[in-house]
């Protein structure tokens, strides 16, 4: 408990817990847009892709610094969506093949550009395989910084564009009809998601980062059918989770923050499944004993009511 | 001689994937061959904890139990009303963290690194030798990828018109009373079993590369299914071949060159494929309005 409490008061480690916390919260709000634009596997294409970006912006630059990645990964990003997109169209691929080829054509390059920066002589490359799996702790306060900046960006654009991305989320043909840029929001929430991955890349890793945009997504679904609800619901399910991650894996030595803040979404995602009102299994299960309790009583009383009838002739 | 043998267990590795790799394409199941390449992960970690050693039955046999796993668990959140992809993502993040948590609590008593998953170790594959009676028999990834190949063929030859009816029209195969669902974990199996003995080799990741490419390669290059498989083997086989040249070149990864080359001969097939390429079709197009 004191290691806890110690640790809480290290200002440092408040900033990368506020970070994270705020990670999680961006990323499961947009989430919910992807969810329900059928994408939800664009965020992973979109993380493997990310790699060689963070690669070439490093072997370029040779500094590691959060705002020069982001950039490298966005343009990555860009071209991996651009080619997904081209594949589809001309040639009788279908989305999915298209996505798996991308998405391990770019990793590929990400794991050839990164084994040679460890072979070259590129200063100071240490830690730069922490982006796999992810490291909270080893951010550095700028980075913290930058992070929650994005993250703020990221949360203010949905609550100004929510109007906008709940119709093209539902229904793309009628936002066309009433003059929205359906274009452009496309484009728009795609770069989104790409910032999402690219901002918790360091935090949560190239191969887990999708699941902050799915699992809490999928989990808030359970509980409503109203989307403001949903995104506040999963920005919070999110949030905890980054929370807990970066406490875990920050208190247990040689334990990365991916896969525990993974973990604790996936819990939440269980009990979400099992407790959900309406769509969850306990939930059902009871729906499903009731009307059969139902329909007994009911047959029931039908019997009685044709005995009655057949006495009274 | 070492040279012989990773060109030999690329070769391997790339004829496992790329045969399973033909029916996934086919039947839009790529992503879910991604899924398992990522969620055979812990099973390969218990079995490695359990039996401490790298090649043994055992890990194969927990692969395939945790590929079945995911199989069933993305078919069961699916019926329960999640979008097939939703539920493909939360099953394999879940399952791959697990595997890692795994790997990093137990990262001080074993010899199984995170690098290792991931990049593989094709280059240190004639380091681990099968020794039988005190003869060397070769390396033990060799004999293992054999054996799977082995399997994947035996399996596919002998269902082979099975396979192909539910690749191409699942709900004829139901009707004339294929057990569509057998077949569906079958080939599921299989895929299993191939990452697991292509993790050592390729790493957990760019199995997927192995898997995918060079079936989508194939997939625009020829109408036929037996053709398909005979050229994604082939194109597989390739860009093992290249790859290991221009990891020697460059200095590099050569899982990582090995999937990058992959991805170059299907560019190569998206462009010049001579019934579908991008660049044939424009100069039919232009044939045809001169």
């Amino acid at each position: 408990m004191d290691k806890i409490l110690s640790m809480l008061a290290d200002p440092n480690m408040q900033w990368i817990f506020l970070g994270c916390t705020l990670l999680g919260l961006s990323s499961g709000v947009i989430g919910c847009f992807s969810y329900l634009r059928k994408q939800s596997l664009m965020g992973d294409t979109l993380a493997h892709a990310a790699l060689p970006g963070i690669c070439i912006a490093f072997m370029l630059t040779g500094v590691k610094s959060i705002g020069l990645f982001l950039i490298g990964a966005g343009i990555a990003g860009l071209a991996a969506t651009l080619g997904i997109g081209y594949i589809t169209r001309n040639s009788k691929l279908k989305q999915d093949a298209a996505m798996g080829i991308v998405l391990s054509g770019f990793f590929g390059l990400g794991i050839v550009l990164l084994t040679f920066i460890q072979h070259g002589n590129y200063g100071n490359q240490s830690g730069l395989d922490k982006f796999m799996f992810g490291q909270a702790a080893s951010m550095i306060a700028s980075d913290v910084v930058a992070m929650t900046i994005v993250c703020g960006l990221l949360i203010s654009v949905c609550a100004l564009l929510f109007k906008q991305f709940k119709i093209i989320s539902f229904d793309p043909g009628f936002a066309r009809g009433i003059g929205y840029p359906v274009a452009f929001l496309e484009q728009l929430l795609m770069f989104l998601i790409v910032v999402a991955v690219v901002a918790g890349i360091q935090a949560v890793g190239v191969v887990l980062v999708a699941a902050l945009l799915i699992t809490p997504a999928v989990s808030a679904r359970y509980w409503t059918d109203r989307l403001g609800l949903m995104v506040i619901l999963s920005g919070l399910i999110g949030a905890a989770s980054g929370a807990a991650g970066t406490w875990i894996s920050a208190s247990v030595s040689n334990l990365p923050t991916g896969p525990v803040t993974v973990l604790a979404a996936t819990m939440l995602f269980g009990i979400s499944v099992l407790f959900g009102p309406k769509r969850g299994l306990v939930a059902k299960r009871l729906m499903r004993r009731k009307a059969k309790r139902r329909f007994n009583r009911d047959t029931e009383l039908h019997a009685q009511g044709s005995v009655k009838k057949e006495a009274a002739l | 001689m070492s040279e012989f043998w990773i060109l030999l267990t690329g070769a391997l590795v790339a004829s496992c994937c790329g045969i399973l790799g033909v029916f996934l394409v086919l039947r839009k199941m790529a992503m879910i061959g991604d899924a398992i390449s990522h969620s055979v992960m812990p099973g390969i970690v218990i079995a490695f904890l359990l039996s401490g050693s790298r090649d043994s039955l055992l890990m194969m046999f927990a692969a395939l139990v945790f590929g079945l796993l995911t199989t069933f668990l993305i078919q069961m959140f699916q019926n329960s009303g999640i979008q097939s992809d939703a539920s493909i993502g939360v099953v394999f993040t879940a399952l791959f963290a697990i595997g890692v948590v795994l790997v990093s609590l137990y990262a001080r008593q074993v010899h199984l690194d995170q690098d290792a998953i991931l990049y593989g170790e094709i280059a240190y594959v004639h380091w681990n030798i099968w020794e039988l009676g005190g003869m060397n028999m070769g390396p033990k990834a060799v004999w293992l990828l054999g054996f799977t190949l082995l399997v994947i063929v035996a399996v596919i030859t002998i269902f082979y018109k099975q396979f192909k009816l539910c690749a191409f029209d699942p709900a004829l195969a139901a009707a004339i009373g294929i057990p569509a669902a057998a077949f569906h974990y079958l080939l599921m199996g299989l895929v299993s079993m191939a990452t697991v003995s292509s993790f050592e080799s390729v790493g957990a990741i760019l199995v997927v590369g192995l898997l995918i490419i060079p079936a989508s390669t194939a997939y625009l290059l020829t109408d036929r299914l037996g053709v398909m498989i005979m050229l994604s083997v082939a194109a597989g086989v390739a860009s093992t071949f290249i790859g290991y040249y221009a990891a020697a070149l460059l200095d590099a990864s050569i899982a990582g060159c090995m999937v990058c080359a992959a991805g170059v001969l299907f560019a190569a097939a998206l462009l010049f494929s001579p019934t579908q390429g991008i660049v044939v079709k424009k100069l039919r197009l232009r044939r045809l309005a001169s």
